[in-house]
């Protein structure tokens, strides 16, 4: 390693070319779309960003078999409640596909709950696949990099971060309690039971935790003003700033066309 | 030098202080160590002398902390950083928690000091090579073992270079060689004239790096000399401390009829702490 250069394994270029990305090219990406999902209209729409904004992607990232596990834990049960109540409930439904005592599965209902299936399933496919591709970190360093204040920064990207410790810290209090006789299986009833005596532990260590680390992170000069030092920071190029203003372009003049009536 | 002066320090909504008090002089060049059973107020005493207490928890303190001359209370919270480090007995909650590796765990206090980038990568691996963790440098600092974060969490100590350092239950998570890995680091610093304040329930490891310790009672100072004879004083196990291997073996080498003179230099004391040439009781307020 050559004198005041850092360690090759940072900033070490990810494995694929969409890895490889500006971490602010690829939130971009999934914030236009996550958007242009809520603008556009139809079926046609939402299945084009599908293919062209998440799937293509997802393969060059070679991430497609983990993004579709990820995208079907997280929006099964939303995805099944909005086909079900709109298959079923939908106003003004008329093309009756199934009776079901006074309830009537209608052909209206099972389309619109398809389209808003297909947006929900763009947008939650976007912001997963950011997720697969890129470390919060690097963002963080990047953000920084572009004049992002430190504290929002990190703050933003320790609260992501905050979720798998709370978990692991659940998971451990319950073994412990479970040790201590605890039962937290068997039927629902007796596992909401279980919960009650394990709420209070991770709610209140997690408290403590977090005062702890506030005294760390200010003794550490978190909390100095002033700009941080970068030890790198993740690499940007002339075209990806232009696809980024491109995207954010297009989802404006998308708004633009749907506010003017367009498709018709 | 780093001086607590009649310190008194009481939690916000607590019923009574926590110090009560407390004189304290941590020198230049000198390892200090801090004993006392649980609840002593060693933790408390660590975050005032640090300047935690009470700029970032709140609560009273009365009394006057100096750092080389300066009342701490006269500095902005990052002035005293780069003045006083402090390195707590949990590791896992001072890790910053944004760092995907341990290099830039390490880097992580002095980049938020804004340093040179040059020099930031010199603090670092002169830190990460003091503690010899230099092969842990790629690895992700939450997915180590609580001894190996608890070297971490030391090193992003170390490489904040500040002139005044206390260390509360450092080597807690530390298997034998990593204590002796922070021994000989502190040893060093104390050596390139910085001051160490050592939380530690292991008396066997001050014994070998304090020049001094301090024994804390109900929140003052019990006892208060050289290393050797505080640790060797009668009234320790009172107080909740563990006497070091050395002392418990020249006592029952004494209580036995032999001379236990060759055992390390230490004599069981027979008399108090207080009473020797150089040692002084700290008077409770």
């Amino acid at each position: 390693m050559a004198a005041g250069a850092v360690p090759a394994f940072l900033g070490k270029p990810g494995p694929t070319p969409y890895h490889r990305l500006n971490p602010l090219t690829k939130l971009v990406a999934a914030t236009s779309v996550a958007l242009a999902a809520i603008i556009l209209g139809d079926v046609a729409g939402p299945i084009a960003l599908l293919a062209a904004g998440v799937v293509l992607p997802a393969v060059v990232a070679r991430s497609l078999r983990a993004l579709a596990r990820a995208a079907l834990l997280l929006t099964l049960p939303l995805a099944l409640s909005i086909l079900l109540v709109n298959l079923f409930f939908f106003p003004g439904g008329e093309r009756v596909l199934l009776r079901i005592g006074p309830v009537a599965a209608t052909l209206e209902g099972l389309a619109f709950g398809i389209e808003i299936l297909l947006r929900l399933l763009a947008i939650s496919g976007a912001i997963t696949l950011f997720y697969l591709t890129t470390p919060v970190s690097e963002l963080v360093i990047d953000l920084e990099r572009r004049g992002v204040p430190a504290r929002l920064a990190h703050v933003a990207s320790a609260s992501v971060q905050t979720v798998p410790a709370m978990v692991e810290r659940a998971a451990a209090i319950t073994a412990a309690q479970r040790a201590r006789g605890l039962d937290t299986e068997g039927s629902p009833w007796r596992r909401l039971r279980g919960l009650l005596p394990l709420a209070g532990p991770v709610i209140l260590g997690s408290i403590a935790e977090v005062e702890e680390r506030a005294m760390a992170l200010e003794a550490r000069g978190f909390t100095r003003p002033g700009p941080r030092t970068l030890l790198w920071h993740p690499a940007d190029s002339g075209w990806q700033r232009a696809a980024r203003w491109s995207l954010l372009a297009g989802v404006v003049g998308l708004a633009a066309g749907r506010l003017g009536g367009w498709p018709g | 030098m780093l001086t607590l002066d009649a310190v008194w320090y009481r939690y916000p909504g607590a019923d009574a202080p926590t110090l009560r008090g407390v004189n304290l002089e941590l020198r230049d060049g000198e390892v200090l160590g801090l004993v006392g059973a649980n609840e002593a107020g060693k933790t408390t005493l660590c975050l005032v002398a640090a300047g935690l207490a009470p700029r970032t928890l709140g609560g009273t303190l009365q009394g006057r902390v100096l750092i080389d001359g300066t009342d701490m209370a006269a500095l902005a919270g990052h002035e005293v950083v780069e003045r006083v480090g402090i390195a707590f007995a949990n590791p896992a909650t001072q890790l910053s928690g944004v760092n995907r590796t341990v290099y830039e765990e390490v880097a992580f206090g002095p980049a938020n000091l804004g340093l040179p980038r040059l020099e930031l990568i010199e603090r670092t691996e002169s830190a990460l090579a003091a503690l010899r963790i230099g092969p842990l440098a790629d690895r992700d600092p939450a997915r180590l073992s609580g001894g190996q974060q608890q070297l971490v969490a030391i090193a992003g100590l170390l490489a904040l270079r500040p002139r005044h350092l206390v260390l509360d239950e450092p080597t807690s998570q530390l298997d034998p060689a990593g204590t002796r890995l922070v021994a000989e680091a502190l040893a060093r610093l104390a050596a390139d004239g910085a001051s160490i304040l050592v939380v530690e329930h292991r008396t066997d490891l001050l014994a070998g790096i304090a020049a001094r310790v301090v024994a804390l009672d109900a929140g003052r100072v019990a006892l208060e000399g050289p290393a050797d004879a505080v640790l060797a004083d009668a009234r320790l196990p009172a107080l909740g401390v563990a006497e070091p291997a050395s002392v418990r073996l020249a006592r029952l080498v004494a209580e036995a009829g032999h001379d236990p003179a060759p055992i390390r230099g230490l004599a069981p004391s027979a008399t108090p702490v207080a009473a020797r040439a150089g040692l002084e009781s700290g008077s409770p307020a």
